[in-house]
């Protein structure tokens, strides 16, 4: 079961943090992130793929739906 | 990660370059941008504290939240939110507020204090760097603030609104009358002499304060985050900018006489090391906890952050308080209750800390 984390609403760097919390417990190599638009969107991306994850982004709501595999 | 942040960079040249050309058109010594100082002279504006050195709306001020507002407006980033525990929102923006004058500087000032020759900056600094450190053990904890939520457009707008009102009493310089001794009465207050009365041209300050805040807002330049990501995450992309900014400055005030390195003498400081650290270990701590700099919060009060606008109103407590109760410094030193204050200050930000946790 692929793991949803939703990170909106959080003030920085938190979505970051639990984006990294999911990525060191992330067995199958994929996950789904929400985030705000603008300054989190930016960072849990760039910390996904410095972590080595391919990020798929796609408007989800108020906010977007990043899609990251391995 | 060790690309150039092509972004954060250049933002922190054209700011950095800025804030020395500030000085150069009239600002106070090594303050060509200072969030927590200007904060301070236009809540004394307002009359909500009587010091009266320290008073003269700072358009500079208002320019950032004008500017990240046409920004976030810009880019579709406007975004009204609310409820992330605003009142110990409140608290940190009036410890940070406290801290700062206590070391008479926000971080912006404390990096352009270094980029000036003034070399107790350095011990404000190294408190910053600490504060953000003590911040990051409460984050690994698990601290937060819990999620804010989407609110009602008109409550986006409120922080923008207050701003053209203030642009606009600034501009009008209105009086209502005067006391029998012949004094202005209020509601604004304009220093006659120190700090508050040195100051560039109005249009001068309120459109450097503009490009800034479309800058910080595009660019997420934030003073805390340089520190806190390139610890916590190792992503030094906005300590690049910092690094941009400070550079930026300091060749900007070579070139216009304005390097003056030593400890004694320096604009607006005082030589106290232990409390020029201590300060800023408050204020970078109540920062960190809050999610950004000074800067930052205005930024994100212009792009809809309701959160971030009750910590700049506990920012503009803060400076009343710290005036009204005669804890912030001056050029003399600090005042015997400051400690007091600095400490109440810190167990409320450790109190914060281990009791607000939400994630594990």
């Amino acid at each position: 079961m692929k793991k949803t984390v939703d990170t909106r609403g959080y003030s920085c760097p938190e979505p970051v943090l639990m984006t990294k919390n999911a990525i060191a417990s992330d067995e199958n190599g994929e996950l789904t992130i929400l985030t705000d638009a603008g300054t989190p969107k930016e960072n849990v991306t760039r910390f996904a793929e410095y972590s080595g994850y391919k990020v798929e982004t796609e408007p989800f709501e108020d906010g977007f739906r990043l899609n990251l595999t391995k | 990660m060790r690309r150039i942040a092509f972004i954060p960079v250049a933002a922190g040249i054209v700011i950095g370059i800025t804030a020395s050309l500030l000085v150069m058109f009239g600002n106070p010594g090594n303050m060509g941008v200072c969030v927590a100082c200007f904060t301070r002279d236009t809540v004394g504006a307002l009359g909500f504290h009587r010091a009266g050195i320290v008073q003269y709306i700072r358009p500079e001020i208002l320019g950032f939240i004008i500017g990240a507002l046409i920004s976030a407006m810009l880019f579709r980033e406007f975004k009204p939110r609310a409820g992330s525990t605003p009142f110990a929102r409140f608290f940190l923006g009036m410890f940070a507020m406290i801290g700062a004058l206590v070391f008479l500087g926000c971080p912006w000032r404390a990096y352009l204090r270094l980029a000036g020759g003034d070399w107790n900056a350095i011990a404000g600094i190294a408190g910053l760097v600490c504060g953000v450190l003590i911040g990051i053990f409460f984050l690994k904890r698990g601290f937060s603030l819990g999620r804010n939520r989407k609110t009602f457009m008109f409550a986006g707008y409120l922080m923008p609104i207050l701003a053209v009102g203030l642009l606009i009493l600034l501009i009008t310089g209105i009086q209502f009358g005067k006391t029998p001794e012949g004094n202005p009465a209020p509601p604004v207050f304009f220093s006659s002499s120190g700090p508050g009365s040195q100051h560039a041209p109005l249009i001068i300050s309120l459109i450097a304060g503009i490009v800034i805040g479309i800058i910080a807002q595009k660019s997420r330049f934030c003073t805390i985050a340089a520190i806190r990501d390139t610890v916590l995450l190792k992503d030094g992309h906005l300590l690049q900018g910092v690094i941009a900014f400070i550079i930026a400055a300091f060749v900007t005030n070579l070139f216009l006489g304005q390097f003056h390195p030593g400890f004694e003498g320096q604009p607006v400081a005082h030589t106290n090391t232990l409390w020029n650290f201590l300060g800023m270990v408050l204020s970078g701590l109540a920062f960190t906890l809050a999610g950004g700099c000074p800067g930052r919060q205005l930024i994100l009060s212009g792009e809809g952050d309701s959160d971030a606008a009750v910590f700049v109103a506990g920012m503009a407590a803060g400076a009343a308080v710290a005036h009204n109760f005669s804890l912030a410094s001056s050029g003399a030193g600090i005042t015997s209750f400051a400690p007091y204050a600095v400490f109440i200050g810190l167990a409320f930000c450790v109190i914060l800390g281990f009791t607000m946790r939400e994630r594990g």
